[in-house]
């Protein structure tokens, strides 16, 4: 009897290599855009090792915490290191998941069968965003405690019950060594919860199969393939074909993300903020406050809704309402294809305005406000709501190719 | 399980009973979890009244104190400044301080106990920031009539010397005035006034 035999009986190890990786079978047809589901676990699994080794010389506590990064910095062996490589994963992780989301943007992979796919992978995007709200707090620098007092304080505009929350969320009155303690064990919970929740993903994905750019079901295509007689014609199994392709990918992004780890750490400002390396002080708001970044879009819809009616809830409710559309798309989509391949001109001038309003919210975002930058916020942040909103009827009027049979090269 | 000869209904009634008791018993569970989260006898103890002196406080000038960790404002206004908060309110959003931002005793023009100090607490009733002392007439960057006030950096709001808002910008209402009260003439003690402490 031979070892995996003995274990096989005992464990089904050789049955769930075969059918999450020998013999799952994808279509053949993947391009680039499919590195950035790996890679995005690759970014996670770094997050995660980078994240414990930090936390070993880390302090989560109000008096300690900027010096604990800076002894990291500069007297810790590799700390420079480790740090940074936790510090522009961050960022890499939001580029990766932005890429990842308008591949399936493209290409509907968000349609039937795969709604539920799409809605956990917007769980992740949801979690992914709190864990790194939560990270950014712990340097204890001047943009970690405004920006979170200007986080927290979005709790506190809801009616009625906001400001307690708020008290509960913080433990403090204000922002403190309370909620820095909080944070960090946070912090080091949710990545556990967004491995989960990978997991659930990747069992969500096998269950339906992988969307293709042709958007092509190849489950429902003829049947046989070199490997197999019943396996879809069109797929290739998973292991060898894409881990192989996928560490090419590997290879391009380490490049990239190295670069920036070694060369170009801060990013000039965008990774990580100039006012971070001055400790925090709760008496001194930093002249301009800006959120990393990954936030900044959501953060220019925020500041585009003035208040009304004695409250600034409405902006609050409008930067929600941006992410909680996302979760809709599978159900605002009614052209009769899938991928932008075989999708009308309205469809593709449409997500064309969506990512340049998407970009310039972000940039808006990051600005001092001025009376130009509000209008211009206003007018993308409608523009943003009509992309998704109008999408049931421009989706259905628009002119679509015939999708072919087989998947194309 | 069997189902013979059981009375299936009864059955039903005990597994939605016990059930209804264990998420009942859950949710007690959850309480002390929940609760541990608020803020901390300590916590607490720290943000009880705050005494300060102003005795050494110019006219036209601000100082400022810390309560329960929040920035507050004490500023010593000219009977100039005076004049024109109760005059000049034509661009404010809540002039005549409507909305319940402050005590009772505070609901005036002058936002205050004593007309000529104005004690408020520094912080943005936009997300929180804490807006910049501009006392000086007509400033380059905040345009000719600006007659001295408190402008927010992070989002653009506009108050004057009262801490109320002007119209049409990111803060929804004018700024909060604590509970105080004057131990002496040059005296106040910050979160507390003669029905208790905040």
């Amino acid at each position: 009897m031979s070892f995996m035999t003995w274990i096989d009986e005992r464990f089904p190890a050789t049955k769930v290599w075969n059918e999450h990786l020998a013999q799952y079978y994808a279509p053949k047809n993947f391009n680039f855009w499919y590195f950035f589901g790996s890679l995005a676990m690759l970014v996670l699994v770094n997050q995660i090792v980078t994240g414990i080794w930090l936390a070993m010389s880390y302090k989560p506590d109000a008096t300690l915490a900027f010096a604990s990064v800076e002894y990291i910095m500069r007297d810790v062996n590799w700390g420079w290191l480790i740090r940074y490589l936790h510090s522009t994963g961050a960022s890499a992780f939001f580029v990766v998941i932005y890429l990842h989301m308008f591949r399936g943007l493209m290409y509907g992979s968000y349609r039937k069968p795969r709604e539920l796919l799409w809605i956990i992978g917007m769980i992740i995007y949801v979690v992914m965003m709190a864990t790194a709200f939560m990270g950014y707090l712990l340097p204890w620098g001047q943009m970690s405690y405004w920006g979170a007092q200007v986080i927290i304080n979005l709790f506190a505009a809801i009616p009625v019950i906001g400001e307690d929350l708020s008290i509960w969320i913080r433990g403090d009155f204000v922002i403190s060594d309370a909620t820095l303690n909080r944070f960090f064990a946070l912090h080091f919970l949710l990545p556990f919860i967004l491995a989960a929740l990978v997991f659930v993903h990747i069992v969500a994905l096998h269950k339906v199969g992988s969307n293709n750019p042709d958007g092509i079901e190849i489950k429902k295509g003829p049947k046989g393939n070199k490997w197999s007689d019943t396996a879809p014609a069109d797929g290739i199994p998973f292991h060898p074909y894409y881990s192989v392709k996928d560490i090419a990918g590997v290879i391009g992004f380490l490049i990239l993300f190295l670069a920036v780890v070694f060369f170009m750490p801060e990013m000039g400002g965008y990774f990580l903020e100039p006012p971070n390396f001055e400790p925090a002080n709760p008496l001194k708001t930093p002249d301009h406050i800006a959120p990393v970044w990954y936030f900044t879009p959501f953060y220019a819809i925020l500041r585009a809704v003035p208040s009304f009616a004695g409250t600034q809830v409405w902006g609050v409710i409008a930067m929600g309402a941006a992410i909680v559309v996302l979760f809709f798309l599978p159900w605002l989509d009614r052209s009769p294809v899938k991928s932008i391949r075989y999708k009308g001109p309205i469809f593709k001038g449409m997500i064309a305005m969506f990512v340049v309003v998407f970009i310039i919210l972000g940039y808006l975002g990051m600005l001092a406000p001025t009376p130009m930058g509000t209008l211009m916020s206003q007018i993308c942040t409608i523009l943003y709501f009509v992309f998704f909103l109008a999408m049931p009827f421009y989706s259905k009027i628009d002119k679509t190719k015939p999708v072919p049979e087989r998947v194309t090269k | 399980m069997s189902s013979q000869g059981v009375d299936l209904k009864k059955r039903r009634m005990l597994i939605t009973a016990t059930a209804g008791l264990g998420a009942v018993g859950a949710g007690f569970a959850l309480v002390p979890f929940l609760s541990y989260w608020a803020p901390s006898a300590r916590a607490k103890a720290l943000g009880a009244p705050e005494t300060v002196d102003i005795s050494k406080l110019e006219p036209g000038a601000m100082m400022t104190a810390k309560w329960r960790g929040k920035v507050c404002w004490v500023v010593r206004r000219t009977e100039e400044t005076l004049k024109w908060l109760k005059e000049d309110t034509a661009n404010l959003a809540d002039p005549d301080s409507e909305v319940p931002q402050q005590p009772e005793y505070c609901k005036n023009y002058h936002r205050s106990i004593k007309p000529e100090y104005l004690v408020a607490i520094g912080i943005c009733t936009h997300l929180g920031c804490s807006p910049s002392y501009r006392p000086e007439i007509g400033p380059a960057d905040l345009g000719e009539d600006w007659k001295g006030g408190f402008f927010c950096v992070c989002h653009g709001s506009r108050f004057d010397l009262s801490a109320r808002v002007f119209q049409g910008l990111p803060a929804p209402t004018n700024l909060v005035i604590p509970k105080h009260k004057y131990l002496s003439d040059t005296v106040v003690i910050i979160g507390e006034d003669d029905g208790g402490a905040a």
